[in-house]
């Protein structure tokens, strides 16, 4: 179990020190500052062993969060804690900085002590914690011996994440399908691996305890439908028109709401969803991804003093999307001495503080291309070592999903307040961004 | 050096290092690095040429990155422009890159060695120096073989400024460090000796570091160097502080060089020339007086440099060793040292004592300051000085203080740093063994020695106790007296147990008598400790209980009660189970007879070299000792434990030795048994023999050939020479005679004037021999010689069938004559008749004695009467091989004497003659004439 719970600044000083167990000294405090923190090689792996003591660590921008145990521990539920800690503090006080941390720091050990008990991480749904963990401070009279009573059972009880008695004039919901594509492809346009990992959020505000079912197109869903339905209707196809009917998930995770033993026995999602935003399920696939965009990189070596880079993109989407925030970084080698480059749009410029030419294009329609070309000169250098020639990698966000996954419904059900499913305002959003999307040259 | 000016203050390489120390985190600094890289890059790529400031900046730039940890791959070029620059500050931060930067790439090597050699043929004195610096710097294989020739010229030529002939002689100095081969003084020697008669200081303190290290490699080409070096050290000793101006340091003249000096002196031995020893002689007493007098100044610089001189001086007295005057003149203001308050003088004081304490003329200088010493151990604060402490102590310990010295160190080792108490416990071992003059103290101490810090006592040590007890009958009962009291005590080391464990299995009988340690009473005690020990300690302990049966029957049932039980019977640890099945197995079925032959006591163990004494060796660390002789110190441990195991496991060697003699020796199934084997080399004694006899026989003695006779042995005092009786005379099992009916296997043994043999009959026929008798007799005057009693056998031996025959045989005076065996049986119907003579001699009763060489040769002298001695000339038959002729007189039963006859050829042996009515010592000598191969043969009998 964790024995204790370290956030350290960027130079290595302690703001945050919680120790749970004997068994953790002041002195682990020190060694991963000097061990990692400090470290003369830069510390990769995310958990340390010292002195037979482990370090779990994750960096929020200049942020240092370690987890300390001198046991065997399960590092994914020590990892799992730390991510769910960074969420909660960011549900609190916003983007998770020195500056907030420190103003923040009673608000943190509060949620220290409430979210980890003797090392044993404790409930940390962010909805449950804000009504008892308030930030503006709690008036003793004000609270009665009801309210009290009524958050201790709610806390115990069997849904931990929902209070009772929420009440909202409209029942709208926001579903959010965000996706992020992860391609390494060789320079002749040969797929080496792409998946896609994507995440459903949801933001609800519905009255009551409703429950939901949510639907999609999972391939085991749809075909278990296209055996008990009519057998010689398989095209009907309600789905979007991307001509993809349904989707091979690999695997997936849900929320603590939903009820995994009605997803085992019958593969619907069913829930009680919490208030407010929260991410319902994770996915992963890997067959039949949407590639939005296409590199075509075309590196020549003009002696050894030079270098002429071309690099196409070519969107592969309906000419009626719109691609945004995109950006194509071409490494340079590293005896660059100077660039030259010509693009046809958006703008591109040499950062040699990074060894890469960037190129940025606002928006860009699919069924386009646009094309890029450089001059780099070189340096020559005795050094006899060839230049490794790192991917071309690439970054934007397009309005659709890569995975292919589609919404087909979700419904609300709350049999206790007068209101349907059809008095409720959904929202559907789809974001697909680029993961590590990288082509070879 | 030219002075600084305003614009190479390189405000751009100020900024940028700011800039690098601002960054917040590792990223950054890498960002902030690659622009700046960038930027170079392009500025030195662009066309317009860059002047020497900005180059410099730049490279400078480069450097510092380099420095910070990345890689540079540019840049070098640049860096060597810069060293054809004018500017001194340009050429300085060239070399500067270079030195730190360089590496073996063929094309700018060239040009650097280039750029060198213009600097070293310019007139510039900065320059010359610079460049010197930068060879000494790089100091690599290609710029000793560029440069190697013209340095010793710029160092010897009569132009050259001081700063760059001391720049010169430092720089060949780490040429000749690195590529020895490549630098050669021939021509130069005389020349750079005589630079110990420069004017200036500096150049003959930077030469007598070069001057130091060739004579080290070559001593006679510069053995002219002592007499200079001589004269030098008298000019600035006898000088007052304030003659040498820069060079006196806090008013000590030239501290620093009259050490190299005194360094360099210790390269030789003392001068012979009468004039220069007495200059030399001179110097060091004024050193030593010098160290009288009250300082003349109070800071610490002063004291410092005026004791390193001092310490300097003492190590030189002590390398020559020839001036016992001096000598305890340096061991008595050592003496002074002793008490000083300042730690490090301490300290360099009993580390300087502990080479004196070494030499004869001071030991007895330094014994005077025992006390002291042992207060330094006591009282000191810090380890490394307790250390030097100790190893003073033992350093001047002889037999006259050694029970002082020890108790000290006993005493002190209860509150011992653990750092240094295994060495401690080493060095009181073998201080113990080494100046013991009586055994009991030694005991006392050792098992003193176990009690106080048992953790550190090796395995060595305790061994070496078994040793020296079992080897010396006068101690064994003090001994199990001692063991027995100290195991009293209620928590004692395991080792100490195991101790106990031997020796009370060994010698318990030598206290049984008093009711307070009776049988029952010691085995009780050993057994309480048994639960709380090792496994290898309880398998000792098992060894002890088996012992005890044999010891003492009266306990027989309380310790069969023991290894029945389960935890021993069903033991899962397999050696102790087995020890356990065996143990018992061998007391319910062998007889006391057997009992005792098994479980007889340990023979002594052969002398040498003391275990410890080699351990400490290794100890000492890689540091001091050679890897041959750290070698030599893993075989000895190995040998060591296959002495220990010896020493462990010897009631299981001992039964496994039963398989021989016992009548049922498949009884126990004892053969199986491989660890015997393994363990009888290592044991390299008498014991060894007998087992590989063994060992042979098992196999062969129904089968195989008896192994070769060789008859160059000593031809035993019969009368006729019987080839079967002959080469029995060396050995106790083999084959005594063969036929295509019947064989004649032999097994025998003596002890004392009793002997006891058995014959086994094989037939080897498929038909079954009837009537089967034999006959043992006395011919002759042999009857009252020799009583022997044989058992009858079964008169009827199946087809390919064995019996055995028992023959008791008790020695009543000399006799000269064998006994007779006669066999009669009936094969197929027809009667066999058969005689044989017993092998049976008077060496079989042997018992091997040792005795120093002055000992035996006055006895041997002694025996000077005819009748008293037998000589005889034979010519060997075979090559002579000394293994063999060592085998084969060990096999005749006396002891060889090695190291006693003054020619290493000869082989010596002692023994006495047991007979019940005497008992005869008589000595050998077996004295092999390569060239004539005749071999003589003295024998004395008393």
């Amino acid at each position: 179990m964790i024995g204790g719970l370290f956030i350290y600044n960027h130079k290595g000083e302690v703001l945050i020190s919680r120790v749970y167990r004997d068994d953790i000294g002041r002195n682990a405090v020190d060694a991963f500052r000097v061990n990692v923190i400090h470290a003369r090689q830069q510390v990769r792996s995310p958990v340390t062993n010292i002195a037979r003591t482990s370090f779990f660590h994750v960096k929020r921008s200049n942020i240092w969060l370690a987890a300390v145990t001198k046991q065997n521990v399960n590092a994914a539920m020590v990892f799992e804690f730390l991510y769910k800690m960074c969420d909660v503090m960011a549900a609190y006080f916003g983007k998770i900085s020195e500056e907030n941390i420190k103003n923040n720091f009673v608000l943190i050990y509060e949620l220290l002590d409430e979210i980890l008990d003797f090392g044993y991480p404790q409930n940390s749904e962010t909805g449950a914690l804000k009504t008892f963990i308030t930030q503006q401070g709690i008036k003793g009279q004000h609270q009665t011996k009801e309210e009290q009573s009524q958050i201790t059972s709610q806390v115990t009880g069997q849904i931990g994440w929902r209070r009772e008695g929420i009440k909202y004039r409209r029942n709208e919901l926001f579903l959010d399908v965000l996706e992020s594509v992860n391609l390494l492809m060789s320079p002749q346009g040969q797929v080496l691996s792409a998946h896609v990992s994507g995440r459903v959020v949801m933001k609800s505000y519905l009255s009551g305890m409703p429950e939901c079912k949510f639907g999609m197109n999972d391939k085991i869903v749809i075909d278990k439908q296209g055996k008990g339905g009519t057998t010689d209707d398989p095209g009907k196809s309600e789905l979007g028109g991307s001509g993809k009917q349904s989707i091979a998930i690999d695997d997936c995770t849900f929320h603590q709401c939903v009820r995994l033993s009605k997803f085992d026995s019958e593969r619907s999602i069913s829930f009680i969803p919490p208030d407010g935003e929260y991410e319902l399920m994770r996915y992963r696939t890997t067959k039949d991804i949407i590639l939005p965009f296409r590199v075509i990189p075309l590196v020549r070596e003009v002696g050894r003093t030079k270098l002429e880079v071309k690099v196409v993109i070519k969107s592969n989407f309906k000419p009626s999307l719109l691609a945004q925030k995109i950006e194509v970084r071409i490494p340079t080698p590293l005896n660059t001495s100077g660039v030259q480059v010509i693009c046809m749009k958006g703008k591109a410029k040499y950062k040699a503080s990074e060894n890469a030419i960037v190129w940025k294009i606002k928006r860009m329609a699919g069924m386009k291309e646009s094309q890029i070309s450089a001059e780099i000169e070189l340096l020559p250098t005795n050094d006899k070592k060839k230049w490794a020639r790192p991917p071309i990698s690439m970054n934007f966000e397009v309005p659709f999903a890569p995975s292919g996954l589609k919404v087909r419904y979700l419904k609300v059900f709350e049999s206790k307040l007068n209101y349907s499913d059809h008095d409720v305002i959904k929202w559907v959003r789809y974001i697909g961004r680029s993961g590590i999307y990288e082509t070879r040259c | 050096m030219p002075a600084v000016s305003k614009g190479d203050g390189m405000r751009g390489l100020a900024v940028f290092i700011s800039d690098i120390r601002n960054c917040k985190s590792k990223e950054a600094e890498i960002k902030r690095i690659n622009k700046e890289l960038a930027n170079i890059r392009s500025k030195f790529k662009g066309d317009k040429a860059l002047d020497g400031y900005s180059k410099k900046k730049y490279v400078c730039k480069l450097l510092f990155i380099f420095l910070l940890g990345h890689d540079i791959d540019f840049g070098h070029m640049e860096a060597v422009n810069l060293l054809s620059s004018n500017k001194y500050t340009e050429k300085q931060i060239g070399y500067l890159f270079i030195s730190v930067l360089v590496n073996s790439n063929s094309e700018l090597i060239r040009l650097i060695n280039n750029a060198i050699k213009n600097d070293l043929s310019s007139r510039n004195p900065t320059f010359m120096c610079l460049a010197l610096h930068c060879i000494a710097n790089v100091g690599s294989r290609e710029m000793a073989e560029a440069f190697a020739g013209e340095i010793p010229r710029i160092l010897v030529a009569g132009d050259t400024m001081d700063s760059v002939k001391q720049s010169a002689a430092l720089c060949l100095l780490r040429l000749y460090k690195t590529s020895p081969d490549l630098v050669l003084m021939g021509e130069w020697t005389s020349r750079v000796v005589h630079l110990l008669n420069d004017q200036h200081m500096g150049v003959v303190t930077a030469a007598i570091s070069l001057i130091t290290c060739l004579s080290q490699k070559n001593p006679d080409e510069f053995k002219t160097c002592v007499s200079l070096a001589v004269s030098r050290l008298s000019r600035i000793v006898s000088s007052a502080s304030t003659d040498l101006q820069d060079y006196t340091y806090y008013f000590v003249p030239a501290p620093w060089l009259s050490c190299k000096l005194l360094r360099l002196l210790q390269c030789y031995p003392p001068p012979e020339d009468g004039a220069v020893k007495g200059r030399l002689v001179e110097c060091l007493e004024t050193i030593l007086n010098k160290a009288q007098e009250p300082p003349k100044s109070k800071k610490v610089q002063h004291s410092n440099a005026k004791n390193a001189i001092l310490f300097e001086a003492i190590s030189l007295i002590i390398h020559y060793d020839s001036e016992p005057n001096l000598l305890v003149r340096a061991c008595n203001q050592l003496g002074q040292f002793l008490q000083h308050r300042e730690t490090n003088l301490r300290y360099l004081a009993l580390e300087s004592m502990c080479t004196l304490a070494s030499s004869e003329f001071s030991h007895e200088a330094v014994k005077t300051h025992i006390e002291t010493v042992i207060n330094a151990l006591k009282t000191e604060r810090d380890v490394s000085v307790r250390q030097r402490a100790a190893d003073l102590l033992y350093a001047m310990c002889d037999r006259s203080n050694a029970k002082q010295i020890v108790a000290e160190m006993l005493s002190y080792l209860e509150t011992a740093d653990y750092s240094i108490r295994e060495e401690m416990v080493l060095k009181v071992a073998i201080l113990a063994e080494k100046y013991a003059v009586d055994y009991s103290w030694y005991v006392d101490t050792i098992l003193n020695l176990i009690r106080i810090a048992g953790d550190y006592v090796s395995e060595e040590v305790w061994y070496r106790v078994i040793q020296i007890v079992i080897n010396r009958d006068d101690v064994q009962g003090y001994a199990a007296k001692t063991v027995f009291e100290a195991l009293q005590a209620p928590a004692c080391h395991e080792n100490m147990v195991k101790v106990g464990g031997y020796i009370l299995g060994e010698f318990g009988n030598l206290i049984a008598g008093d009711p307070r340690s009776s049988p029952l009473v010691q085995f009780n005690l050993l057994h309480s400790k048994f639960h709380l020990c090792s496994v290898p300690t309880r398998a000792l302990l098992l060894s002890a209980y088996i012992k005890f049966i044999n010891l003492f029957p009266e306990t027989k049932s309380t310790i069969q009660e023991v290894l029945r039980s389960d935890s021993q019977i069903r033991n899962s640890d397999v050696e102790l189970q087995q020890r356990a099945v065996e143990y018992l197995k061998l007391s319910s079925i062998a007889s006391t007879d057997v009992l005792a032959t098994v479980l007889e006591e340990m023979p002594p163990f052969p002398e040498r070299e003391s275990s410890i004494l080699a351990k400490l060796k290794k100890k000492k660390g890689p540091g001091a000792v050679s890897v041959n002789e750290l070698e030599e110190g893993k075989r000895e441990g190995g040998e060591l434990n296959g002495g220990g195991e010896r020493g462990g496991d010897n009631s299981a060697i001992a039964t496994s030795n039963a398989s021989t003699p016992s009548p049922s020796a498949d009884l126990l199934g004892l053969r199986a048994g491989p660890p015997v084997t393994a363990a009888a080399p290592s044991a390299g004694s008498l014991l060894v023999d007998v087992f590989s006899e063994a060992g042979v026989n098992d196999d062969g003695f129904l089968s195989s050939a008896p192994p070769s006779v060789v008859s160059e042995d000593p031809a035993p005092p019969l009368p006729e020479s019987n080839e079967l009786l002959n080469k029995f005379v060396c050995k106790n099992n083999g084959v005594l005679f063969e036929n295509q009916l019947l064989q004649i296997g032999i097994k025998s043994e003596y002890r004392q004037n009793l002997g006891r043999m058995y014959l086994f009959y094989g037939n080897k026929t498929s038909v079954q021999f009837v009537t089967f008798s034999t006959t043992v007799t006395c011919p002759g005057e042999l009857q009252s010689q020799l009583n022997v009693q044989s058992k009858p056998v079964e008169p009827l031996i199946e087809g390919g069938a064995q019996v055995q025959q028992v023959i008791n045989i008790e020695c009543l005076t000399d006799f000269s004559d064998a006994p007779l065996l006669n066999i009669k049986f009936r094969y197929g119907g027809a009667l066999q008749n058969l005689t044989l003579k017993l092998p049976v001699t008077i060496n079989k009763f042997f018992q091997p004695t040792e005795m120093a060489s002055h000992d035996f040769f006055q006895r041997w002298k002694q025996l000077s009467l005819p009748q008293q001695e037998a000589q005889k000339i034979f010519k060997a038959n075979h090559a002579m091989d000394t293994e063999v002729l060592k085998a084969k007189l060990l096999g005749l039963g006396m002891a060889l004497l090695e190291n006693v006859d003054p020619n290493p050829e000869n082989f010596v042996c002692a023994g006495v003659i047991q007979t019940k009515a005497q008992q005869v010592g008589s000595l050998l000598r077996l004295e092999p004439k390569r060239a004539s191969s005749d071999v003589p043969i003295n024998r004395a009998q008393q």
